[in-house]
């Protein structure tokens, strides 16, 4: 099942939401698509979306890492919503707890 | 002992039968009646044992999967997933989390890390050239 992801933004917040399941196979199309897209816009804050999300294995993790990396070099920040509880059970083995609030923050591990 | 039910699929290294390995699993799974949170564990262990197939096994290669589902009685699972590829020259540095032989920028390292949180016994056995068999044990508490 592909993964999917739209962009919408509003002063310099870029939201990327994404949809289907996220594996080794489908990580490297979205990163692709996200990494272009910061680049388009150069925001200050990147969210990534996971409601749509129905599956998530640890390519995930390294998806979500690598981009809070970029975000960091652009002197920018990442958040992370909208995750389900399998989702949340896999961030939690790289010590990424996800706030469950209107606006999630990306923790530190 | 002999399973009550088991099946066995073979497949090529490709990155696109990681979900395929997911749904073949959860399909057969079913029928022990798992909860919600056991069958997104067991599907979400076997996308990390097939993914180390998929990138590690054969390197610029294509090579065959072959994964086993087995049910023994006191719903007992066990899934193996097996390769004839490259195969693991130091299991215990591979099982180390956030060791990677990938790309450190894309690849988190945490399969194994996922497996043996996921699952409740994992069995690593690999023989350089040869190929890499890992066992994955999970006990279903039917609801």
């Amino acid at each position: 099942m592909a993964a999917t992801t739209t962009f919408y933004g509003a002063g310099g917040v870029l939201t990327a939401a994404l949809g289907g399941e996220i594996d080794h196979h489908t990580a490297a199309c979205l990163r692709t698509q996200i990494d272009e897209e910061i680049a388009r816009r150069m925001p200050q804050t990147l969210i990534l979306d996971f409601s749509g999300v129905g599956f998530m294995d640890s390519s995930g993790i390294g998806l979500i890492l690598s981009r809070c990396k970029r975000m960091q070099a652009i002197g920018g920040q990442l958040r992370v919503r909208g995750t389900s509880p399998q989702i949340d059970r896999v961030l939690a083995l790289a010590g990424i707890q996800v706030e469950k609030q209107e606006e999630n923050n990306y923790g530190s591990h | 002992m002999a399973p009550i039910n088991t099946a066995k699929i073979t497949f090529l290294s490709r990155s696109s039968n990681e979900a395929f390995a997911r749904g073949a699993v959860a399909a057969f799974v079913s029928q022990l009646d798992p909860t919600v949170a056991e069958l997104s564990d067991i599907k979400t262990a076997v996308s990390e044992a097939v993914t180390n197939c998929t990138v590690h096994a054969y390197p610029d290669a294509v090579g065959k999967i072959e994964l086993t589902v087995a049910l023994y009685e006191q719903d007992k699972l066990v899934i193996t997933v097996a390769d004839k590829g490259v195969g693991i020259p130091d299991v215990e540095q591979a099982m180390q989390p956030m060791f990677t032989t990938g790309r450190p920028d894309e690849r988190a390292g945490l399969g194994f890390a996922v497996m043996q949180s996921f699952m409740d016994q994992l069995k690593v056995r690999s023989h350089p050239g040869k190929g890499t068999r890992v066992t994955m044990t999970k006990y279903i508490r039917r609801r």
